[in-house]
């Protein structure tokens, strides 16, 4: 694992594997996630991988009626909308994500600062299996 | 830390035009250039033999996608018989043809040439909504698309932070919307010329000739709390909070400022122009501004020497509703947190303290991504010209106008300042 290069290949392999991972810089400390490699905070470090507990709050989100293809084939249209939202993670990155577990169909019941839980979508087959990042309160 | 930013010689715009913007099926990418460079040949208060152009500098952003074709410099350049003149394609997303400006700008303060023509065009009506969405997904942060973002999405994600940061919310939005389209009332250029009360007449006309049910909205905010006439498109971006999907062309013709007067009575001087990039929603240190307009516009202010209260008017990049609120306060007009408080109060209409987007903005003239830059800065020209008729601000000794465009979800923006002497 540790030898994975710091690259977004690296990050989907992860997701597939049930693993939000960042990089580190091993020189000043800072985490990227999803992982960058090169640390643009000293231009100096190695990176290693850190493992995120998959705790966060929500920071913002939208409800999405016309998406593109690939979720409309998920079942997804105006009469059934998806939510997207930033997640502030407990080891304070931020990622975007698919949020789970509640109604696109009423936003005003869906609150910034919400408690969230990774979860790992795993959709398609064989060559054609893909990860989503989601959480889901 | 860096020295001053500074253009070599003084560059002037002499000659604007821009095509019609809607949905076109009977025009395609060359014949809307055509038409927009028509236009800038007309606005030429002097004249200008074509011939003269030393070279185009073309904005596109999504035709490679839409229509199958790319390398759109040189079928422009020969549309308009420049060739062999060099025409080079910019693509900056949404803000593709004021990169277009902008390389137009430094080549003419370089001294490398003294008349070049910059302009955009873009074709995106032949495709259906669910492929245009995607294709502009294109110019997003690939985490964001696989996040299942769109572009209304994450332009909808930003405003749910900024609500719940300063107590904005829909109804605030609103007020852009209306306004914008009270503006493209008044330009004969625009997608949809309409002020809402004219679209609502206009469906209560319908209603009746029909014998259905007529509706009975009692003001523009009722009509727009409707979800049967604007339904959600990315919660909270309803259908009125969204730019439409256009073609249309734009262009511009600059020249070395100290040949302006042989060209023109009344020339524009470029004295500020700025770009940035910036990050995706996930790195963002900041939901609720965009650090490329911010960076654009210190460099546009720094430039010229002037403050955000010495701009008179500005075209902004309101792509959403949500975002010409931001962009209000990036660009410092306002304090961040109080753009919603004064599009409330008015100060942002054609009669304001400060108007903004008195072309009707992207929502109502139109959005023809690559045009739009160029397009922006064809409405400052009329205005600074006092050439705006109907719309043309009440603003005593107009001088100072000003564009401002973003590309993709921020990644790219502009900011470019005009001065009439």
């Amino acid at each position: 694992m540790e030898e994975r290069l710091f690259n977004d290949i690296s990050y989907e392999l992860f997701l597939s594997e049930d693993k939000l991972m960042g990089s580190r810089c091993r020189k000043c400390g800072v985490l990227f996630v999803p992982p960058r490699p090169i640390c643009i905070k000293c231009y100096d470090g190695e990176m290693e991988w850190v493992e995120m507990k998959g705790k966060g709050k929500l920071a913002a989100f939208t409800c999405i009626a016309i998406g593109p293809p690939l979720m409309m084939k998920e079942g997804y249209d105006r009469k059934h909308p998806y939510v997207a939202g930033v997640v502030e993670l407990e080891e304070g990155a931020r990622v975007v994500a698919r949020i789970e577990g509640v109604d696109g169909n009423k936003p005003e019941t869906i609150r910034i600062g919400t408690p969230l839980q990774v979860e790992f979508l795993h959709r398609g087959e064989a060559d054609d299996l893909v990860t989503f990042l989601a959480f889901r309160p | 830390m860096r020295r001053p930013r500074k253009l070599g010689r003084e560059v002037a715009v002499v000659g604007a035009g821009m095509s019609k913007f809607g949905m076109f099926k009977d025009k395609d990418s060359k014949h809307l250039f055509a038409e927009a460079f028509n236009e800038m040949l007309s606005t030429v208060d002097k004249g200008i033999d074509p011939q003269a152009i030393d070279a185009l500098y073309l904005g596109n952003f999504t035709n490679d996608f839409f229509v199958h074709q790319g390398h759109w410099g040189p079928i422009i350049s020969d549309l308009i018989g420049l060739t062999p003149r060099p025409a080079t394609r910019t693509e900056g997303a949404c803000a593709s043809s004021a990169l277009a400006l902008r390389e137009g700008v430094f080549a003419v303060a370089s001294g490398f040439y003294d008349v070049v023509l910059v302009g955009g065009v873009e074709e995106m009506s032949k495709r259906n909504t669910e492929e245009v969405t995607q294709g502009l997904a294109m110019a997003a942060i690939p985490y964001e698309v696989k996040a299942g973002f769109t572009f209304p999405g994450v332009f909808g994600a930003t405003a749910t932070a900024y609500f719940a940061r300063y107590g904005a919310n829909r109804e605030h939005l609103m007020n852009v919307t209306i306004k914008s389209h009270n503006n493209a009332r008044l330009n004969p250029k625009a997608q949809f010329n309409l002020s809402i009360r004219d679209i609502m007449n206009q469906r209560i006309e319908r209603a009746r000739n029909r014998g259905e049910p007529v509706p009975d909205w009692k003001d523009e905010k009722e009509f727009l709390r409707d979800p049967r006439t604007n339904p959600v498109v990315a919660w909270p971006m309803h259908l009125y909070d969204c730019c439409p999907i256009s073609d249309g062309a734009s262009c511009v013709l600059l020249v070395a400022g100290e040949m302006a007067r042989e060209f023109s009575d009344v020339p524009l001087y470029v004295i500020g122009i700025g770009q940035g990039s910036g990050k995706g929603l996930h790195a963002k240190e900041d939901l609720t501004c965009f650090e490329a307009t911010r960076y654009a516009a210190q460099e546009a202010y720094e430039l010229s020497g002037l403050r955000p209260e010495d701009i008179q008017i500005a075209e902004v990049h309101d792509c959403f509703s949500i975002a010409e609120i931001l962009h209000l306060e990036d660009l410092g007009f306002f304090k961040p947190g109080e753009g919603y408080t004064a599009v409330e109060e008015g100060l942002t209409r054609l009669d304001g303290a400060k108007p903004i987007n008195t072309s009707g903005g992207l929502k109502c003239k139109g959005h023809p991504v690559g045009a739009t830059g160029t397009g922006q800065l064809v409405e400052i020209w009329k205005q600074l010209r006092g050439e705006a008729g109907e719309r043309q601000v009440p603003i005593k000794n107009l001088r100072i106008g000003a564009a401002h465009n973003l590309g993709g979800t921020g990644g790219t923006c502009t900011f470019t300042i005009l001065e009439r002497r």
